[in-house]
């Protein structure tokens, strides 16, 4: 019934489907894990209580975000072995070390502070206590660093040789593999993509709760902070995604024209398309609404500079079109609502509405999840761009599988769906109760009805679970 | 020394100390339903919420390390091993996820303490039949897993897998003896004396299996000279097992939880007498499965500017959250 071609088709599903869902947790938590880090300095430094209560409502969604990431993450680090056995002895020696930095630089730093982070605001002192917030939020973007090192050399593989038993060797440098054409942008890009999703959650948390009450402090302090990132982050990351998308013609020209698009090569100007529907088979777009000449005017800076489309590329080494097209436009299109939403909160601030007016909150609620979308978006566009090689131009996905029989894959895909979607969507939904609560003065690190988990209780018993107000409950009637 | 022997020593600590940590922590998770609903469980639990994440890393370790230095054994063990690794890597997100869900949804609580205690029993058999197919021997054709996928499934490594769990459940019960007190210590001493006899039991038989599975390994442990060099362990082994036995049974403090740790040593130590210089058995050593030189290097310096950072934070990490579980709390 089955044969390899499932076999590779399930694994790649259910590589997509892991890593897709992991890459959800990371993207919140590496931009909260700063934004944390924020709160606490400017509570640090300012004593406003306003900056204690925000860290301690948004601690409590970061811990059960970080756990789905964590979980998921390990999965992650054993699918290259398990579904990809051709390509992790092939590839190898020259990204096994990187990830093995990742493990050393990045994992063991966030593990370690963050039992602190969570559970020892009262054992260890404001500043020791800051300084494990900040080693948190560095390990996460450190994390971050490696493994886009690591994709990217996928993308825009260089720096190394070929060995005779049919591995990638490290060449003479290092520098040059970590250093990878395409790492600088993706890394940017990526970065300030998280930091966009939580300032869209952040912002549509803080709308919700300025529609029930429009003095909340809280509230208030969050929306305002979340609106400047999404005027000032937005626009920033629009032109980043444009060097990126530069970067990527003169390294992966396929893909940019699979994103475009572009079917045909226009010798005088190549055509922006807006809208259409990508037809493989007629290779052409249907219904295609097209800005005339500007496509080249963005990717060459020259209304009549000539393009090459996909009828210059070989049938088998063309990306599937119509993903890449359409996750693309998505992408993008999130990236321009995001940057209206900053710019209205910008003339509502200047016009004394920003804490008034509702539309704009509710506008903001609905941007709330769209940072999710537009980075998963764009990582479709990425990963399907690239198709079908896994190192780019050179080892194909279809020769990078492992040697498994199609119904072992089936077995696991069908497990990893199943279960994926019952425990993070109960996550997720805990998240969700926990936001759905207004912020509150006095704001507490953790209230579930009863007691909670409190921590070690050390030589010294009985610490208060809530420094920086009324001292010491006892930790186990912290809640009461 | 050779830098592969150098990186199979690396990759040996790392699984050691995942072993030890997230074992206490999986033992746990495997005790779980013997503990009282309420407090006896929440300080159980509080016990390792701290840390379980720190623990849970050496795994990552032990993996990312040995796709990076022995990328030819990553890539023939995890398919060989396929169904043991998705179901452990399961096991462990019910085990992970516990933690803060628990506290979270009152009705469910119950409902999470049973993931918590399925996802650790699983991920700890898993894991101990992982090693089982890896004594067992494991089929390489050019460079690639050429068995089937049921070898993973004989008497041989569900043993393997009974003793990991028992191991684990008397690091578990060990490591609760020292940070709980009164009826909860009292109940941990009861579950530490019994699974220390089942640990030690399925030890014994696991090491005898071995000499009959294969004739090279009942060479190292039978004939001279390799006999010399192989008996301290069993002999030090049945030392500390008595002594461990008597530490629980006087009811000190710590003493067992250290001696439990002795014991997954010895039975490291042994596991390297077996299997050296093999990564793969019967057929890859260390030297088929090894990275080139460039990348072993290129590890080596970062191990050796990190790890004694890693091993200071955490060791601070722990210090934090020193001595007994919220008494205060507890009637
Ligand atoms: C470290 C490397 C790495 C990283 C960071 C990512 N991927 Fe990837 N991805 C791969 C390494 C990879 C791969 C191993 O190279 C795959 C497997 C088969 C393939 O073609 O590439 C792949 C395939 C792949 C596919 C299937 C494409 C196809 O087969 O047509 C999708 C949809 C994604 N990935 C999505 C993602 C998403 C949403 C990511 C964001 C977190 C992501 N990838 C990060
Ligand atoms: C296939 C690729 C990936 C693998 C193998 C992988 C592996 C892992 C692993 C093993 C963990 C858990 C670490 C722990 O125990 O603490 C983790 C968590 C994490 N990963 Fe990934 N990861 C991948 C993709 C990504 C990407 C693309 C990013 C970011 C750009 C990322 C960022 C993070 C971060 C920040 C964490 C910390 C946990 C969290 O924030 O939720 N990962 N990852
Ligand atoms: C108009 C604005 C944007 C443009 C022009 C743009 C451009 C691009 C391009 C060209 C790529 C693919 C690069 C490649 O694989 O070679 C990409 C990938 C990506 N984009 Fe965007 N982008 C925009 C907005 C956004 C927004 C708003 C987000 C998220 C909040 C986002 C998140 C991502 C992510 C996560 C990736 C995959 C990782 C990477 O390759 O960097 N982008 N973007």
């Amino acid at each position: 019934m089955f044969d390899q071609l499932d076999a590779l088709l399930l694994a790649r599903i259910q590589f997509a489907f892991t890593v897709s869902f992991h890459f959800i947790f990371p993207s919140f938590s590496i931009g909260l894990a700063s934004y944390l880090a924020v709160l606490e300095g400017l509570w640090l430094k300012t004593g406003k209580q306003v900056y204690l209560d925000l860290f301690k409502y948004w601690i409590k969604i970061f811990a059960i975000a970080f756990a789905m990431g964590v979980v998921s993450g390990i999965v992650m680090s054993y699918q290259f072995g398990t579904n990809w056995a051709v390509f992790s002895d092939k590839a190898g020696p020259v990204i096994g070390p990187l990830m093995a930095y990742e493990v050393l630089t990045a994992f063991f730093l966030e593990a370690g502070f963050l039992g602190v982070m969570l559970f020892g605001m009262n054992k260890v002192g404001k500043k020791l206590h800051f300084f494990a917030t900040l080693m948190v939020a560095l390990g996460t973007l450190v994390s971050a660093t490696w493994i886009l090192s690591v994709n990217s050399w996928m993308q825009t593989p260089v720096g190394f040789e070929m060995g005779a038993n049919g591995q990638f060797l490290p060449g003479d440098s290092w520098w040059d593999i970590v250093f990878n054409p395409s790492f600088p942008y993706r890394l940017a890009h990526t970065v300030t993509a998280s930091y966009l999703v939580v300032a869209f959650v952040v912002g549509a948390v803080g709308a919700w709760h300025l529609l029930k009450d429009k003095t909340n402090p809280q509230a208030r302090k969050m929306f305002s902070m979340a609106m400047w990132m999404a005027a000032l982050v937005a626009p920033l990351q629009i032109g980043l995604g444009d060097m990126h998308g530069l970067n990527t013609l003169e390294h992966q020209p396929q893909k940019v024209m699979a994103m475009e698009g572009h079917f045909d090569s226009h010798p005088d100007g190549a055509p922006l398309i807006l809208f259409g529907i990508p037809n493989s088979a007629e290779k052409r777009v249907d219904y295609a609404i097209e800005i005339p000449k500007a496509s080249s005017l963005i990717l060459k800076h020259d209304l009549d500079a000539p393009m090459a489309g996909l009828d210059t590329i070989p049938d088998d080494q063309e990306p599937p079109v119509g993903i890449v097209f359409w996750s693309f436009r998505i992408m993008v299109g999130i990236g321009f609502a995001m940057m209206g939403l900053g710019m209205w909160s910008l003339f509502a601030r200047w016009r004394k509405g920003l804490y008034e007016w509702t539309w704009l909150h509710r506008a903001a609620i609905v941007m709330g999840p769209s940072g999710f979308v537009a980075v998963i978006a764009g990582w479709i566009t990425t990963e399907v761009g690239r198709q079908p090689y896994v190192i780019y131009g050179l080892l194909r996905t279809a020769d990078a599988a492992s040697p498994l029989d199609a119904p072992a894959v089936a077995a696991s895909l069908l497990a990893f769906v199943l279960i994926y979607f019952a425990v993070f969507g109960a996550g997720v939904w805990y998240i969700l109760r926990l936001m759905g609560k207004p912020p509150a003065t006095g704001e507490v690190e953790a209230n579930h009805g009863y007691d909670g988990p409190i921590r070690t209780a050390g030589i010294t018993p009985g610490p208060t679970q809530n420094p920086g107000q009324a001292e010491t409950l006892p930790s186990d009637r912290r809640d009461a | 020394m050779d830098l592969t022997v150098i990186w199979a020593f690396i990759i040996a600590f790392a699984v050691f100390a995942y072993v030890v940590m997230d074992g206490f922590d999986l033992g746990i998770g495997i005790l779980f339903p013997t503990f009282r609903v309420g407090q006896g469980r929440n300080r159980a639990m509080n016990s390792i919420a701290p840390v379980w994440d720190g623990n849970e890393t050496w795994l990552v370790l032990g993996g990312g390390g040995l796709f990076a230095a022995f990328p030819l054994a990553y890539a023939v063990v995890l398919p060989a091993t396929y169904p043991l690794i998705i179901a452990m890597l399961l096991g462990l997100v019910f085990r992970g996820v516990a933690f803060e869900y628990r506290w979270r949804d009152e009705r469910h609580t119950k409902f999470w303490d049973l993931a918590f205690f399925g996802g650790s029993l699983i991920a700890a058999m898993s894991q101990g039949m992982t090693l089982g197919v890896l004594l067992q021997g494991i089929e390489v054709v050019d460079r690639a897993y050429a068995g089937s996928w049921w070898d993973w499934l004989t008497p041989y490594t569900l043993l393997t897998g009974a003793g990991t769990v028992a191991g684990y459940a008397l690091l578990g019960s060990t490591w609760l003896i020292w940070k709980l007190d009164k009826g909860v210590q009292r109940h941990a001493r009861y579950v530490a004396m019994r699974s220390a006899i089942a640990t030690i039991v399925l030890m014994g038989a696991v090491s005898l299996y071995n000499i009959f599975l294969n004739a090279e390994y009942a060479d190292r442990w039978l004939s001279a000279p390799e006999v010399y060099l192989a008996a301290p362990v069993p002999i030090l082994t049945a030392i500390i097992a008595i002594a461990l036995l008597r530490s629980i049974a006087r009811g000190s403090d710590h003493t067992p939880f250290w001696l439990a740790i002795a014991l997954f040593f010895l039975g490291m130590a042994g596991l390297g007498v077996t299997m050296f210089p093999y990564i793969v058995p019967p057929g890859l050593t260390i030297w088929d499965a090894a990275a080139p030189e460039s990348s072993q290097i290129f590890m080596l310096v970062g191990v050796a500017i990190t790890m004694p950072l890693i091993i200071g934070y955490t060791a601070w990490a722990y210090w934090v959250f020193r001595g007994k579980v919220g008494e205060e709390g507890y009637h």
